[in-house]
This record gives C-alpha cells, structure tokens and sequence, in this order.
C-alpha cells in the first residue's frame, strides 16, 4: 500500500524494489563458492611460483627434500599421502560394508540404536585424541609383538621388513582406517537403509540367503551411495593431518615396507611450516599444499564421473 | 462378548447384536479350526490350510485366530477395509515377516501339509515354493534377463542355454516375450510399470513357485496394464495356487474363484466368490460389499 501510493506518480516501481534485491542476494551468496574456489587455487599458485620456477615438472618427481641445500621435491610427501590413504581404504571398506550390513540385516533392534550412538560418536572425535592414541598405545604395541611377528612370518613379502619401530607408514594407515571407519560407516548404514522395503522384501521372496540379497541387489541398488561414502571417506584420508602427523615419524624417503617412518603432504606442511625461513622453502611447502588440493579434487571429480557412468547404465532406477 | 461388542460398535452399520460373534471368547486361544467361518464346497483339496493364526506387531495383535482353506490350483482373493490385516495375513505364509523384529505369528499354516511356521523349517526353501508379488513392481536393480534368471541362478544350476531357455519361457507365460525380446540386456527399470509387474510375475514362476502370493498387484498400475495382469492371474490356476490380497471389490470378482472377507485382523466370512458377493452370511460382509463402510 505504502508502495503504492509512494510510486504512483513516478512510473512503474523499480525492478530491484519490487524483488528483484532477492535474486541478487541470492546470486550473489552463491557466487562465493566458485569465487573461494578460485580464490584458494590462485593463492596457493601464486604462492608457489618461485618454486615451480625453481624446480619445474621435476617437483613431482623428485624425492629429494633438503631445507639444507634450498632442494625439494614432492615425491616422498605425494607418494606417503597415497600410499596410507590406500592402507586405510584397503582396511576400511570391507569393514565399514560389513559393520553396515550387520546393522541393517542381522543386528537385533535393541542393539541398532547403542551401536549407531557408538559410530557416530566415534566419528566426532577431534583428530589429536586419535594421533596421542596412536603414538602412545598403538604404536609401542606394533613395534612390539605385531610387527617384529609380521616380519618373522611374512617377512619374504617386501611390505614386512623394515624397522620394526612402530612409528611409520603401517601405523598411518591403521589409525586412518580407524579414524574413517565411523565416517563411512554412518554413510553406508543410511544408504542401506534407503533400500526400499518392497524390494528388500521381494529379494528375499526369491528363497535368497542375506549374502544374496547383500550382494545382488543392495550392493547394485544402492552404488551411487556405497561409491559415494568411499570417495567421502578417501578425501577425508587424504586430507588428514594431524593424527597422521603424530604417527608416520616425518621422513621424506620413499620405503617399499610398511613399517618404515614416512611422511605425507599434510603432515610435511603440519610439521614444516613454522621452520620455513627461506623463501624457496616456504614457497616449496605451498606447492606441496596445491598438489594436495588438487589431487582431492581430483578424487571426488573421478568419483562423481564414475557415479554418473553408473547411472546411466541403469536408467532411471 | 463387551469386547466384540466395542469393537463392532465403530461401525456405522449394523446393530451390534444382530452380528454372530466369530469367537465369542476372544481371550480363549484354544484352537478352533474353521469353526465360525463358512468352509467352502471345496472341489480340489487345500493347498495351503491356516488355523489359529495369530499375529504380533511387539505386544500388539493384529491378526485373531485366522482359519482359512486355500484350494489347490484356484485364486482366492483377501478383501477388507485398509489396516484390516490383509498383508499382514499373507506375509505369513512365506515367513517373510521375520525380516523385522518383534514380529511373531502363532499358529498353524500348513503347506502340503507341513506347518511352515514351525520351527526348522528350510525359509530358503520355503520361499523358493512360495512366490510374492508387491504393490509397487520390485524389479531387481540389472537387466530384463538377470531379473528373470535371478532365482534360476540361485536355486538351480543350468547351462547358458538352458537357462536362456526357461528364462524365455518365463517371460513367455506372462505374454511379455514378444514385448522384451529385442531388449533382453535392457534395465528392468526402463519398462513400463504394467511390463515391469508381469516382469516380477514372470521372475517369481521361473522358479515354479507352488503358491503365489499378490499383495495388491494392481494398484500402482494403469488400467491397460491392469487388465492384462488381471487376465494374467486367470491363466495362472494351471500352473500355481494364487492368493491375492486386493481392495478393489471388482477386480476380486472378475479374478477370484473363493473369497476370504477380513475385518479388524479376522476372518469374517470365507467362501466361493459368487457365494460371498450374492449370499453373504455375515451382516458385515454385506455391508462392506454394499459400501457402507471401508
């Protein structure tokens, strides 16, 4: 009404009175998050230039990591935050599948909610606790009797020999897979549950053992989901910083075994940023933090393509 | 007898005292057998015979001394109001209720004269004899030719053309061959809802199932399809013993050669077809089939 009677002699109120202020808001809160996006690759870039400049290509190849000499070389990170990121899926996936499917096929109702209580708590805490939990409890028992056991028993495989001092790769990885074991689980538990009744039903209509149903049908209905929580679960062990840098005994080498110290790119940079005085040094760690934001996105991208694949291959299910 | 009497006095319909109470004593769990409901001049014997059964959701009875008969090789049909009990009353019969907890059924069904709610009977087995059809079409997540050989595979070990023949013959009795042939490696997903239910029909009969139980098949269904499943159901009687679960009054008719009238988780009145929609014995089946309530 006030509207009304204040625009009545000037014309047709002004489209950004009369709503257009919202799409405006709107656009432009959405904006932020391609803007932040860009923001933070420029930054690191930017950042990292003297380095590139320095090193080239060769950055990525070389192991070699010497603040002494100005030489770097993002090899040792790259290959440590890969390789213990693998340790941890190649522990969790079976597990957190199989943790799921006991919750939403075998478990008794009133042991569902305290075992869900149980995850999601797991899942909320802070990443130190698991890094002091590591170094104080799990790696003294690996460096004594797990790995000297391993080594004695598997130690013609190349992965079991080594140091067997606890601190390292094996010790990474294990407290990685902990730490994205309630992460993926909780995911995993909710997409089972999306199964629809009728089908789960229908599924074991057919005279199919839980296995079966598991197997043939939950399995394919619910992909998109189950891929889903592993790529959530590997970015998140990716990206880990603190627990790992507790743990993996900051080593830039790169060891074929697993029980020998290591480091990764969140854990070199953790660890590095505060001694880094030289400007090729610092620049150096900032390259380090742009391949590892590149190879997360790189991540989710490769998963989220191989999702769609999938869908389309199952038409509209 | 008050507990009946509360409990028929809900309706709108008749008078209370005019209606013969099934189990005058409902606390009573003696078995009755047939008692209270109509036995039908049943030509061929039973293939599937229920006494007593009742059923829990937790502490919660939802179905009260069901007795029914289930001739061999014809269609019976399971009519009543919504919540009456109807699917609880056949997800009894291949035990698929035990997929959650805190159900429990108490009773008799026998099949072929084994009590399937016994304790150590084979469910695999059980339920290899004993189909089910949804609502809703439950088409398995792969292709139009997996979803046939689905319970080939797991109850029978054929040889690639063996299997691709009774996966054709399937598909064949439920007239959706001519339909699919040419996209057998299609996704089951990308038929019609009307291809995708016989699609179910045909994957449950590829395992020759012995009794074929439909919870409301037509009801997500358009009317072509609907027809074509109706007509479907009567080709049926030759091969397997069918109980349908149905709402629709009409389509019971047109399908169904007995017919079980459920109410408030009991069965009101069992019978031929044609008996219970012209003569019906009970006031209350009368009324619901008039439409006075439901």
């Amino acid at each position: 009404m006030r509207n009304a009677t204040a625009h009545a002699g000037s014309g047709p109120v002004p489209w950004l009175v009369r709503g257009g202020w919202f799409s405006v808001a709107t656009g432009g809160a959405a904006i932020l998050i391609p803007l932040v996006m860009v923001a933070l690759v420029i930054g690191l870039a930017l950042a990292s230039w003297p380095a590139m400049k320095a090193f080239g290509p060769g950055f990525l190849a070389s192991s070699h990591w010497n603040p002494a000499t100005d030489r770097f070389g993002a090899a040792a990170s790259l290959y440590g935050t890969l390789a213990s990121s693998a340790i941890a899926m190649f522990l969790t996936v079976p597990l957190a599948f199989f943790i799921a499917v006991f919750l939403t096929e075998f478990a008794p109702s009133w042991l569902r909610a305290p075992v869900r209580y149980a995850i999601e708590t797991l899942a909320s805490i802070p990443s130190i606790i698991y890094g002091m939990w590591g170094l104080f409890v799990l790696a003294p028992m690996l460096a004594d009797p797990v790995q000297p056991w391993l080594r004695d028993h598997f130690g013609f495989i190349p992965l079991f020999s080594g140091p067997p001092i606890g601190i390292g790769m094996m010790t990474a990885g294990i407290i990685l897979a902990l730490m994205i074991l309630p992460y993926m689980t909780s995911i995993l538990r909710d997409v089972l549950y999306l199964v629809p009744p009728d089908l789960r039903e229908s599924a074991y209509g057919m005279g199919s053992t839980s296995w079966e149903v598991t197997w043939r049908i939950h399995r394919r209905y619910a992909a998109s989901g189950i891929f889903g929580a592993f790529v959530l679960g590997l970015g998140r062990a990716i990206g880990e910083t603190m627990a790992v840098t507790f743990v993996i005994g900051n080593n830039q080498g790169i060891h074929a075994d697993l029980f020998s110290p290591a480091t990764t790119i969140a854990a070199t940079l953790a660890n590095e940023f505060t001694e880094a005085s030289e400007d090729l040094y610092l620049s150096s760690l900032f390259e380090l933090g742009l391949i590892l934001l590149l190879v997360d996105m790189l991540v989710v991208l490769a998963g989220q393509w191989w999702l769609r694949s999938i869908e389309k291959r199952r038409v509209g299910a | 007898m008050s507990l009946m009497r509360q409990s028929f006095g809900r309706l709108r319909g008749p008078d209370p005292d005019r209606v013969r109470p099934l189990n005058p004593n409902p606390d009573d769990h003696v078995c009755r057998g047939i008692q209270g409901t109509v036995r039908p001049d049943l030509g061929p014997p039973p293939k599937a015979r229920v006494r007593c059964l009742d059923f829990f959701y937790g502490n919660r009875q939802v179905l009260f001394d069901n007795n029914l008969e289930v001739p061999s090789n014809r269609v019976t049909a399971i009519i009543g109001p919504s919540g009456c009990g109807k699917s609880t009353h056949l997800r009894a019969y291949n035990r698929i209720f035990e997929l959650y907890p805190g159900r429990r059924a108490r009773g008799e069904i026998m099949l072929d004269g084994v009590d399937v709610l016994a304790p150590g009977v084979d469910v695999i087995d059980l339920r290899r004899r004993v189909g089910m059809i949804f609502q809703q079409p439950t088409t398995f997540p792969m292709s139009v030719f997996d979803n046939v050989a689905f319970g080939l595979r797991l109850h029978a070990s054929l040889r690639a053309d063996a299997l691709r023949f009774e996966v054709e013959q399937a598909l064949g009795s439920v007239g959706l061959w001519d339909e699919v042939r040419d996209r057998l490696n299609a996704p089951a997903a990308s038929l019609s809802g009307g291809q995708q239910q016989r699609l179910c029909v045909a994957r449950a009969l590829a395992i020759r199932p012995e009794l074929l139980l439909m919870d409301e098949p037509t009801s997500a269904i358009d009317p072509i399809g609907t027809s074509r499943i109706e007509d479907l159901i009567l080709g049926l009687k030759r091969r397997v013993t069918v109980v349908i679960v149905t709402h629709n009054l009409q389509q019971a008719a047109r399908v169904s050669d007995f017919m079980a009238f459920f109410y408030e988780g009991r069965v009101v009145e069992f019978g031929p077809t044609s008996q219970v929609f012209h003569r019906p014995s009970e006031h209350l089946t009368e009324d619901y089939l008039s439409g006075r309530f439901g």
